[in-house]
């Protein structure tokens, strides 16, 4: 069943290529097909497993149930809300996107390090041809520089990963996890460590390796944004959490020497970057870079897991939820966005105006897409990030005398406990206030206020435009009230 | 079943909101309909909890369950202070749905959105005070923000609407950063969320991590509660539509973060309340009632007097916080909740009667033209100033008391601000109900219809009655609450001074209507106190517009500059550099393999000639 989940898509593209099928309805009885498949596999799990095998796909590691609802979900989405200027480009969008979705599929089922690899790779070049061929701006320089950069980032996660599974002798993730239950360790941890946050944080946009994401997010098709800022981009941070859950406790041997460099890095992400965004005025742009600045949080969750010695079972939850929420939210985003463009012409902030009154529909969608990715409770991001933020400090044992590695003497003499990755957390809460600065600053240009010239071009959304966005609108409201169902998925 | 009868206080007006929102967007009469139905019957089943006829136990859930650590809980803690409290909440509520139908009438906006918004706000608001835990107090105090910004914008075509709305959630989200900090603070130092099991645990806690966690769950109450130096969103708050005012801005969520100070004092015990953390709150507290109060003597639209004058009563209940009077605290918040409710939807409905006439000069003679709203309007006033007899008195007298036990600043800051209310609150009784009418609108303004009236005078009542001991013992929220009765003594002599000079005061400068304009305006100081001190332009200029802007120009050059231009682009510039030079190396032109030889031979030469 699994292996469906990925050929219909791949079928399905190939249908469309070759056979000349229409894009999107082929695409829409592609995803609708894999959704309820992915549902099916995931509620009800498949307890034979066979000899490992190049392609043994699983859903026994502990993030695959969640990715793989999330690039089913997104994958639905985008193909209902799919809009393409010509019938040829429908064409060419859809199987992007179809290849795109296959690829991330196979990447979070696959037992096997390299066809998770492989996979991933799949999944990437699509986004580069359609970033080239149908990319808003400068979409050539664009498409190098991504291409490039991910291609770059790749190279050194490879070594990484064929450096840890030669020391660790297998080349499978639930075998490594029986050898590291039997005690193997590989002989170079620090290096494998440094060079798989470097690979995978490359793309996974942690900053200062973040200058492709947001100019890419910016010009790519809709479809292809939303699956890939959506989707695809998680693969690295379900790398990092796969491997340290993998280790387990003596994940620290591979990660904790990288520790203070990652949590700069992410307060790059976090502060940075969300200064970035504040300055941003047109809506891709801006989007683009709230999706790099909250990989921040993400990033948080995971120093926060490999920082305490006991697994951090709160942090890993609430990292899971987090990157399914931020995938919905950023998809939903994206997908308004494009809607926004083709009512209004524009995706500057100071031509619009006042779009809530014409269309009060879009104003309350992407005001939920909206609240939903700054953290608004009820809504998916919110359980994610308070749990991220709560892991930090359950146990950092306050008020204990020593402060002897906490670079911050000032503070740290003040409370003792307060390490780096304290300080981390709080300062990255400051995210919490610049994302409501330029979220709340472009929802009330774009839907509040008199109507603008732009916005009274605006007529009305399609009854599938709609019906695409309430999908994801309706499962962030669904995990938010109920984050319990994704901590489920993550028990197993 | 019975046992989960408190979880309706949240999900009846959640479950209201959404079918509002989703199903009746275009048939406001149901929408309104629902809304105070449901508003009501959670009135009604607070009366049956506080009465004893429900059952108030309720099972807790697990949220977000963990194995190891920390779980994320939703529970219901429905003690004497809670239920109480939920009386306020829920009987206000109903009065101001029931007063909407009036105000909103006519109105061209999206009713149901309106109702809705109401309805959110009614979840949100149980969720903090039924809250059993730091978590779901924060779930909730982020739900009455967003209901807060929903309703502010209503009409948010309307720019000042607009901004108002944005500047209220940012204000917020800038208080909740505390607040967070506080919550995580919580987390390591005490090691539960929950408020039953805090108690015991401040003993074993070093000082400076109490203060220093106290402090920063006090910045949640002081952007959500709009205390000096994040009270800015109140005033503009005032954009939303009246009855929200009374409802949000004035009568419950602002007094959110006394509630919660309180909550914190009550479960984990007083000695968690540090002394130098209760000196920040107290001093807060105080130059918030005092800077709010000469801010509202220069005011000329009647909701911003009123405004100014929450901001202000809101510092007297923080300061009572800080001088560990929480009873006091709570005792204000109770009384004030009613007759600020009864004034502003007093204001509403002169505002209504006056064709949305807001400034008092355009007023005038109301007192002929809608005796009853006045009259009622008058009630509020009274209790507000404190007249003894009304239910401000007993109140305020009881934090001047403890004031004056604890700390002679709090107590004189507290006397004077006594003194500039009754000024500033008569100025506005002389202006708009003496005299001669000054504008259109106050000539043909009557008294309005009853579905307005009705809670006016319900409203009344309730600001002479609820101060005294035998209705006070009851419904004040707080646990084991005994009105202390008064005592003829420096607290009672001051307020009183106070009282009498603020109304001689008023009189001498306002007569008795006749001034068309304002004999105070036209100085410095009045301009700076209109001005609100400049501390509005001060966010505006310097913070936003200046550092922030800057901020952000600046690393967004270097982002795309530095990072992406110079970085990265000459990183692969570089290269491709660096390969076009291989290339020519080992290209077809004789000229370049010279070059390329005779700089060798230069090499092999030098290194030959100086290193043997």
């Amino acid at each position: 069943m699994l292996l469906w989940i990925i050929l219909i898509p791949a079928i399905a593209s190939a249908l469309i290529g070759l056979c000349k099928f229409p894009g999107r309805p082929t695409a829409i009885a592609s995803a609708t097909l894999s959704l309820l498949l992915s549902l099916a596999a995931i509620c009800c799990p498949a307890g034979a497993s066979s000899e490992p095998s190049m392609l043994q796909f699983t859903l026994d590691l502990p993030l695959s149930r969640v990715m793989l609802l999330l690039t089913a979900l997104v994958t639905f989405a985008a193909a209902l809300g799919l809009r393409a200027p010509s019938p040829e480009a429908a064409r060419s969008w859809a199987i992007s996107m179809l290849l795109i979705s296959c690829g991330a599929a196979g990447a979070f089922m696959s037992d096997s390090i390299i066809a998770f690899y492989g996979f991933h790779e799949l999944a990437l070049i699509p986004t580069f041809i359609m970033i080239g061929l149908y990319g808003r701006g400068d979409r050539r320089s664009i498409a190098w520089t991504a291409t490039i950069y991910l291609g770059a980032a790749s190279m050194i996660l490879l070594a990484g990963i064929v450096l840890l599974c030669h020391q660790m002798g297998t080349y499978s993730f639930s075998e490594m996890k029986l050898a590291v239950a039997a005690g193997t360790m590989p002989s170079s941890p620090v290096l494998i460590g440094g060079l798989l946050l470097l690979g995978f944080g490359t793309l996974v946009s942690l900053f200062p390796f973040h200058s492709w994401a947001a100019p890419a997010y910016a010009s790519a098709p809709t479809p292809v944004a939303m699956l890939h800022a959506g989707v695809l981009k998680k693969f690295g941070l379900y790398g990092l959490f796969t491997i340290a859950y993998i280790f387990g406790d003596s994940c620290t041997e591979l990660f904790m020497p990288w520790n203070k460099w990652l949590l700069l890095c992410l307060l790059g992400n976090v502060l940075w970057v969300g200064y970035v965004t504040i300055n941003k005025n047109r809506l891709d742009t801006m989007l683009g870079n709230s999706s790099v600045m909250h990989m921040g949080f993400l990033f948080l969750g995971f120093a926060a897991y490999i920082n305490f010695s006991a697994v951090n079972e709160l942090a890993f939850v609430g990292a899971a939820i987090l990157m399914l929420a931020h995938g919905l939210s950023i998809a939903l985003l994206f997908l308004l966005c494009g809607q926004i463009e083709s009512q209004t012409k524009t995706l500057e902030l100071d031509s619009m105006g006042g779009l809530g009154s014409k269309l009060p529909k879009l104003g309350f969608l992407f005001g939920l897409a909206g609240f939903a990715s700054i953290g608004l409770p009820l809504l998916a991001n919110f359980p994610g990030e308070l749990s991220i933020f709560l892991s930090c400090f359950q146990g950092a044992e306050m008020g204990a005398s020593s402060c002897s590695a906490c670079p911050f003497s000032w503070l740290g003499c003040l409370f003792g406990g307060v390490g780096p990755l304290q300080i981390a957390a709080i300062c990255s809460m400051w995210g919490l206030v610049i994302g409501a600065i330029y979220m709340l600053r472009a929802y009330r240009r774009i839907f509040m206020g008199e109507v603008q010239k732009a916005s009274s071009r605006a007529t009305t959304l399609s009854c599938l435009d709609i019906s695409s966005a309430i999908i994801l609108a309706a499962a962030l409201l669904l995990f938010g009230l109920c984050p319990w169902i994704i901590s489920n998925l993550i028990a197993g | 079943m019975t046992a989960n009868l408190p979880w309706l206080f949240l999900l009846l007006p959640l479950s209201i909101a959404a079918i509002n929102w989703f199903f009746f967007s275009k048939k406001p009469g149901m929408a309104a309909a629902l809304s105070t139905v449901s508003a009501l019957s959670t009135l009604a089943l607070c009366i049956g909890m506080l009465m004893g006829c429900c059952p108030t136990e309720s099972v807790s859930y697990n949220w977000l369950p963990m194995f190891n650590g920390i779980s994320l809980n939703v529970g219901i803690l429905a003690d004497d202070m809670a239920l109480r409290m939920m009386l306020v909440v829920t009987s206000i509520g109903s009065l101001v749905h029931i007063f909407s139908l009036g105000y909103m009438k006519g109105d061209t906006s999206n009713l149901s959105r309106y109702f809705a918004g109401l309805s959110i706000f009614m979840f949100s608001m149980s969720c903090i005070v039924l809250s059993s835990n730091l978590a779901m107090t924060f779930i909730g105090w982020e739900m009455v923000g967003l209901s807060s910004y929903l309703l502010i914008g209503h009409w948010f075509n309307k720019d000042s609407a607009a901004e108002a709305a944005k500047k209220a959630f940012i204000t917020n989200r800038v208080g909740d950063f505390g607040f967070l900090i506080g919550i995580v603070l919580v987390v390591s130092a005490f090691g539960t969320l929950e408020f039953a099991e805090m108690s015991g645990r401040a003993a074993g806690i070093a000082p400076a991590i109490l203060t220093t966690t106290i402090i920063c769950l006090f910045c949640g109450a002081v952007g959500k509660s709009a205390q000096f130096p994040l009270h800015v969103w109140l005033p503009d708050a005032m954009e939303g539509p009246t009855p929200v005012s009374a409802l949000i801005h004035a009568a419950t969520m602002v007094a959110a973060g006394v509630y919660m100070l309180v909550r914190l004092q009550v479960s984990m015990g007083a000695e968690a309340f540090t002394p130098t953390a209760c000196q920040v709150i107290s001093i807060i507290g105080a130059i918030t009632a005092l800077l709010a109060a000469l801010m509202a003597t220069q005011q000329d639209d009647i909701k911003r007097v009123l405004a100014y004058s929450t901001l202000s009563q809101l510092g007297y209940m923080v300061m009572a916080v800080g001088l560990m009077a929480g009873e006091a605290a709570m005792f204000h918040l109770y009384t004030h909740a009613w007759f600020k409710a009864l004034l502003f939807l007093g204001a509403g409905a002169i505002i209504v009667a006056c064709h949305h006439e807001q400034d008092i000069w355009k007023m005038g003679n109301l007192k002929k033209r809608m005796p009853i709203t006045v009259s009622c309007f008058c009630i509020g006033t009274l209790a507000l100033i404190a007249m003894p007899g009304f239910a401000g008195f007993f109140s305020k007298e009881s934090i001047l008391m403890a004031a004056w036990d604890k700390s002679p600043f709090c107590f004189w800051i507290g006397a004077s601000v006594a003194a500039l209310t009754t000024f500033y609150m008569l100025r506005v009784c002389i202006i708009a109900f003496l005299g001669k009418e000054r504008g259109h609108g106050a000539e043909h303004a009557k008294d309005v219809s009853p579905s307005m009236l009705i809670p006016l005078i319900l409203l009344s009542i309730m600001a002479v009655i609820s101060g005294y001991g035998i209705v006070a013992n009851q419904l004040v929220p707080f646990n084991g609450f005994e009105a202390g009765g008064f005592h003829i003594g420096v607290p009672f002599y001051a307020g009183t001074a106070a009282l009498i000079l603020g109304a001689i005061a008023a009189f001498a400068i306002y007569g008795f209507g006749g001034k068309q304009k304002d004999p105070l305006a036209g100085n410095c100081i009045s301009k700076a106190l209109r001005n609100r001190l400049y501390i509005d332009a001060f966010y505006d200029k310097v913070l936003i517009g200046g550092i922030q802007y800057v901020i952000s120009e600046v690393i967004d050059f270097i982002d795309g500059f530095l990072i992406r231009g110079i970085i990265v682009q000459g990183f692969a510039y570089g290269v491709s550099s660096f390969g076009k030079l291989l290339c020519w190396m080992q290209g077809s032109s004789l000229r370049a393999y010279g070059i390329v030889m005779a700089l060798g031979a230069i090499i092999v030469i030098f290194i030959m000639a100086f290193t043997f």
